[in-house]
């Protein structure tokens, strides 16, 4: 396939392009792929600087593409690459719909994605042992590591007796 | 209450009481939330955000820290009134901008203040004089939890509290100290500082000017995480940090008065001369010489006028806070004339 812009090289990079909804491709050969790319760089502000984090390559091929193409919040109507472009999620609901590129995201930005903090009043008490559960369970991992085997046993212990309690109380806080 | 009444008034956060008052100059602790089941400033309707606006504002107004505030539609403010509130802190350049659908909440003391529709729907935020973090963490706290009572706010057992920008996700907590650096400054120590606290979840920046760029050698810093710590760790580590690097601002503040005495006492005298008699002098110089004249009074080569007084005198020299005295708009050169004689106003009392 010969290359859309120059059509002269052989077409090497498949670029697929997603504005408003409307999926564009275009076949590039490696020259102009670069240029494409400089042009698309130059366009870009500070929230791409953001999501720069997640996505390293200036050029976003079809392949790379494929697993952000589907993702679309069903609330407010926002893409993945819609939230790309401006850094900024469209509602809470964004955060399900977009969550495993999201977590790997906060995790890059915070080097977590697993909040430990304050909640809010209402199901204040289950929140707070979901969130001692995963602290613990963070501990056991990093004693795990440092081979502290004994340790970590009567943690494993401890960890399995909370989560005994958590699956008892669970059920009516999700959405808190 | 109005926006002029705060021209007469000091700030409560400007008094230059606090612990270490003589290096940190404010403490600031500010919370990110959201309304459940409102999309986000930027993806939400005009009626949408109305209907936020309306929201916050009357949970604020059942809350006994801020019943007594100034409640304000940004769109009902003129440009000049903006950017005197800007000036003072009490909301952001961006919330300045596109005003449609924007509030703003100032408690009468100018402790707290709420900017509502901006990035979130709600950034509440508590100023404190001094290196006062934990004390503007308590009232922070307080208040949010008293507003949580009457709103839901987007919330998620994983994630945390909800923000349209992921790094704000989780605690929504931003915690900043305003802090002179002039020795650490001098000695060419500033770039050590922030390559250390960047290593620690913290971030730094000049307070005057554009960027990293320090006039004056005012610095913001800031933690930069929010999500996968407590607020308590996160104020803890702040708090640590800065402690740190106020007693190194100090060792170095004595050792250049011991090693240099004569050129640190040179360059001070001679600020605090050219600001009793300066003509026209403009905001960049101002915050220079006041910055000197600030490490003068601390040295002890400056024994006639108090850091309160400095501080005071480096908000109104502000560009919209001179317009705001003179009761008129004024030209850039108009003000650096304004600003002189005000400077000479100050120091003469």
């Amino acid at each position: 396939m010969k290359c859309n812009i120059c059509e002269i090289n052989e077409a090497t990079v498949h670029l697929t392009e997603v504005v408003n909804d409307e999926v564009t491709k275009m076949h590039l050969c490696e020259e102009c792929a670069k240029s494409k790319s400089q042009e698309m760089q130059s366009h870009f502000g500070l929230s791409d600087l953001l999501s720069g984090l997640v996505d390293l390559e200036p050029i976003v091929t079809e392949e790379e593409m494929g697993a952000e193409i589907g993702l679309k919040c069903p609330n407010c109507g926002m893409t993945y690459y819609d939230f790309q472009s401006t850094g900024k999620l469209g509602c809470g609901r964004c955060y399900e719909a977009f969550e495993p590129n999201l977590s790997e995201l906060l995790i890059k930005i915070h080097g977590s994605d697993k909040h430990v903090g304050k909640m809010p009043i209402k199901g204040e008490k289950v929140l707070k042992e979901q969130q001692d559960f995963q602290r613990l369970k963070n501990e056991l991992t990093k004693l795990i590591r440092a081979e502290e085997f004994e340790k970590a046993a009567l943690l494993r212990d401890r960890i399995k007796d909370l989560a005994g309690q958590l699956n008892g109380e669970e059920g009516d806080d999700e959405d808190q | 209450m109005k926006i002029n009444d705060f021209i007469t008034k000091e700030s409560e956060w400007l008094k230059g009481e606090g612990p270490e008052s003589n290096i940190a100059i404010s403490t600031r602790v500010r919370l990110a939330r959201n309304i459940k089941g409102h999309l986000f400033f930027n993806r939400a309707s005009a009626e949408e955000r109305e209907k936020t606006l309306n929201t916050v504002f009357a949970a604020m107004k059942k809350n006994k820290y801020l019943n007594k505030s100034l409640f304000l539609k940004i769109k009902d403010t003129s440009p000049l009134d903006r950017q005197f509130l800007v000036e003072r802190h009490l909301m952001s350049k961006e919330h300045a901008q596109d005003v449609a659908q924007k509030g703003l909440v100032v408690e009468d003391k100018e402790i707290v203040s709420a900017m509502v529709n901006e990035e979130d729907h709600l950034r509440l935020q508590v100023m404190q004089s001094g290196f006062n973090v934990m004390e503007a963490w308590r009232i922070v706290d307080e208040i949010d939890t008293g507003l949580g009572q009457n709103i839901t706010f987007e919330y998620s057992n994983k994630f945390g509290y909800l923000t349209s920008c992921p790094t704000n996700t989780g605690t929504g907590l931003r915690a900043s100290v305003m802090l002179h650096l002039s020795a650490l400054a001098m000695t060419g120590q500033i770039e050590r500082v922030y390559e250390a606290i960047s290593k620690v979840g913290l971030t730094m920046r000049g307070f005057y000017g554009e960027g990293t760029d320090s006039l004056g050698d005012f610095f913001q810093i800031s933690n930069q995480v929010g999500l996968g710590h407590s607020e308590m760790d996160i104020l803890d580590n702040l708090q640590r940090i800065i402690s740190k690097i106020i007693t190194k601002e100090e060792v170095t503040r004595r050792e250049l008065f011991k090693k240099k005495e004569k050129e640190i006492a040179d360059g001070i005298y001679r600020s605090y001369g050219t600001l009793k008699s300066a003509r026209i002098i403009t905001s960049s110089e101002a915050v220079k010489l006041l910055s000197a004249v600030r490490l003068g009074i601390d040295s002890g080569f400056i024994k006639d006028l108090d850091i309160v007084k400095v501080n005071e005198i480096l908000l109104l020299t502000q560009p919209a806070h001179l317009q705001k005295i003179a009761g008129e708009t004024l030209g850039p050169y108009e003000r650096d004339i304004k600003r002189a004689e005000l400077v000479r106003r100050q120091l003469e009392k």
